[in-house]
């Protein structure tokens, strides 16, 4: 199978992604679009569950890339991140070096060798594919820490990275390379500058319910209606953690799930956990409260349709 | 509209010129705009073409704004600038000197600079048309502010600094260290660094493998400072912007957040390295000196906007308040408990306590103590000196060591 090209117009970005069902804002297929193009990193940052980490997914299965992924946390190190020497098997080597009769030159050489060598997500992302550079998902970089964020400026502006006992490695082919944050701290300008930057906003009530048609078209129109506006009502409240798109996805499915085809007050006392994930919040929205909020929605919903 | 105004086509000299301009604009505005972000977006609009305006937008988004609040003062700039950017280019030559780069502050500050950075000098922008005039007041949404008073500190002096200085060094707060996941060689550590030791192997040559070892490394958890700064509290207000400034600039991944009756955060204010700088700065910033005090509300604020930011690396939170609460306390508890839920410790530090005999009577207190980790009284709060010695008390178990003060409040006082 040929591997499908990168597109050549903000157009051609927009239609890629919504072939992998994924519906973007012309806003985000601009930055995908440039950082595709201009070849530098995406750095993506906005609440949870808004679809950040999925336009790696469907970047790489768009252009039949592999999909390297880097889950941050805090502490994360070189060892886990970029390579790490195979110890067990060195010193193996060693023992049957110093059976035979190696100089010491000599195991000094064989001992760092790539054969030794575990590579880690960022040292696999440099290395050249068969189909093309990698898609490289830097997941959440606002858990690691700062020392970490500043080893990724060599890897991201030239691509390369220095292991002390080979040299450097840099890649033919600079890897996609996707940055997600959900901002729990801001991440340093250096790295920022190095990157096209796109705040994924909470998609608008319309945008919501195409979302809502591709990823979950058994729902009907009548009940994804009603899921976007009561979803788009919360947005609109002083709540902890406001509902993301992944939520509303999650929502709608699981009142199908119940058989429901219209919301009823019921139903969303039912399915509440679903949508709001802190206590606070579920025992302010519980009861009376959640009621109100359905009446308006099907107010609101129901002036649209007679308009 | 399919072409931004202005802009002819890309091979028109005046693109280049515009998109300088512009950059000059949001940089006098207070974005960090350099040569090399104006050359990513020469470049960033090469690849995407002028077709379409909303691309076009976009496109500069992408390059220029990096933080999720230049986008509001983006898009005032890039509305207002390339619609007409001749009438702009003549009052900028004038105002770009005068104007400096300061991102601290907050949104509607942001946004008036832009206008000053854009419209500074009026009279070198007499020809300009009303209507444009119109669409920037409409852009302007000051906040009337309720103005309560600025405050004034006396400066501190030489020795005072080498006391403080002094003082700071004893500073000990409860759960200093926390392990993390990264290492750092130690002879005698618990654990074999690999690495190191199969380097060591090929430096001794065959024969012996000498063990490296290693150990953790342990840090400072991130510290969060709440403090009140209510009518009630003005007379520790020195005390406490000079501990602040202390520890802001002693140790990194310190935010600090003062409460009247709103919250502000005076973190890069008090990265000023001189201490009479940061606090003047704070003093510029902070609107609501020794007015009332909205505990909750501030508290709420806090916990919606900034806890899952300041608090995300287990954070320790020192919250100095005296408890006295205009609103008595109501709807306190619940937002105390949130925060001492996301935090990893909450060390409430009390001044009030002027008297031994003091009990925690006001429905304020009695609202919060149920969700500290630590209760630090301090009476006769003097110096940095005496703080400091509250702070550094050795610490109990979680929700411990406010224990006493929590059930039998008379037995502390005897």
């Amino acid at each position: 199978m040929p591997t499908p090209s990168l597109p050549v117009s903000v157009d051609e970005t927009a239609a890629l992604l919504a072939g992998q069902r994924y519906v973007a804002d012309r806003s985000l297929a601009t930055s995908v679009f440039l950082a595709l193009k201009l070849g530098r990193p995406l750095f993506l940052e906005g609440e949870a569950g808004v679809g950040k980490t999925e336009i790696a997914k469907v970047l790489a299965s768009a252009l039949g890339r592999r999909l390297i992924r880097l889950q941050c946390y805090e502490g994360l190190d070189v060892a886990s991140a970029v390579y790490e020497w195979n110890y067990a098997r060195q010193m193996l080597e060693i023992r049957l070096a110093e059976a035979g009769s190696a100089s010491r030159e000599q195991i000094q050489r064989d001992i760092f060798d790539a054969r030794f060598l575990i590579k880690r997500p960022l040292l696999q992302a440099l290395e050249a594919d068969t189909g093309g550079a990698p898609v490289l998902l830097i997941d959440e970089l606002d858990r690691t820490d700062e020392p970490f964020e500043a080893y990724l400026l060599e890897v991201l502006s030239d691509f390369q990275v220095t292991i002390p006992e080979i040299g450097t490695v840099k890649a033919a082919e600079p890897p996609i390379v996707i940055i997600t944050s959900n901002r729990t701290r801001e991440i340093h300008d250096a790295l920022k500058r190095r990157c096209f930057y796109h705040w994924v906003d909470y998609p608008t009530a319309q945008r919501e319910l195409e979302i809502l048609a591709v990823k979950a078209p058994e729902a009907g129109e009548a009940l994804s209606r009603e899921v976007v506006g009561f979803v788009q009502a919360l947005r609109r409240m002083d709540l902890f953690k406001q509902p993301g798109v992944a939520e509303t996805i999650d929502w709608a499915e699981a009142l199908m799930q119940l058989d429901a085809l219209v919301l009823t007050p019921e139903a969303i006392n039912d399915t509440l956990g679903v949508i709001l994930k802190y206590q606070d919040d579920i025992q302010r929205l519980q009861g009376s409260e959640a009621q109100r909020l359905l009446e308006q929605v099907k107010a609101e919903l129901g002036g649209r349709t007679v308009a | 509209m399919a072409r931004p105004a202005g802009v002819p086509d890309l091979k028109g000299g005046r693109l280049l010129a515009n998109l300088m301009y512009f950059a000059r604009t949001l940089r006098a505005a207070g974005m960090p705009v350099g040569p090399g972000r104006l050359l990513a977006a020469v470049e960033a609009v090469r690849a995407v073409g002028l077709g379409d305006r909303h691309d076009f937008y976009w496109t500069l988004h992408a390059v220029f704004v990096n933080r999720r609040d230049q986008r509001e003062l983006f898009d005032q700039a890039f509305h207002i600038f390339w619609r007409n950017p001749r009438i702009l280019e003549k009052a900028l030559a004038m105002v770009l000197p005068q104007t400096r780069m300061d991102t601290g502050e907050p949104q509607v500050e942001m946004i008036k600079r832009l206008a000053e950075a854009l419209h500074g000098d009026r009279a070198g922008a007499q020809d300009e048309p009303a209507e444009e005039q119109i669409e920037l007041d409409a852009a302007l949404t000051f906040s009337e502010r309720e103005l309560l008073q600025k405050a004034d500190f006396e400066q501190m002096s030489t020795e005072e600094l080498a006391a403080a200085k002094q003082a700071l060094s004893r500073l000990r707060l409860p759960l200093m260290d926390v392990a993390t996941r990264r290492f750092t060689p130690d002879p005698a550590g618990p654990r074999v660094d690999m690495r190191a030791t199969l380097r060591a192997a090929l430096r001794n040559g065959a024969g012996a493998i000498p063990l490296k070892r290693r150990r953790v490394r342990t840090n400072h958890p991130p510290l969060v400072i709440l403090c009140d700064i209510s009518g009630s509290m003005s007379r520790y207000s020195r005390v406490f912007l000079h501990f602040m400034h202390a520890v802001t600039n002693d140790r990194d991944r310190v935010h600090t957040f003062l409460f009247g009756t709103r919250l502000t955060n005076v973190t890069r204010y008090l990265r000023a390295k001189d201490i009479d700088v940061a606090v003047d700065r704070v003093t510029g910033a902070v609107d609501d000196w020794s007015g009332g005090t909205r505990i909750g509300e501030c508290l709420a604020e806090f916990n919606r906007r900034w806890s899952r930011r300041v608090l995300g690396q287990g954070a320790v939170v020192l919250f100095i308040s005296d408890g006295l609460d205009r609103a008595a306390g109501e709807g306190l508890g619940p937002v105390m408990e949130r925060l001492h839920k996301s935090c990893r410790r909450l060390i409430w530090l009390n001044p009030l306590l002027r008297y031994e005999a003091f009990e925690p009577k006001s429905l304020g207190m009695k609202a919060i103590l149920p969700h500290v980790d630590e209760f630090r009284p301090v009476h006769n709060l003097e110096s940095l000196a005496s703080l400091i010695e509250a702070l550094s008390r050795p610490a109990g178990r979680r929700l411990e060591a406010a224990t006493e003060w929590r059930t039998t409040p008379a037995s502390s006082a005897a």
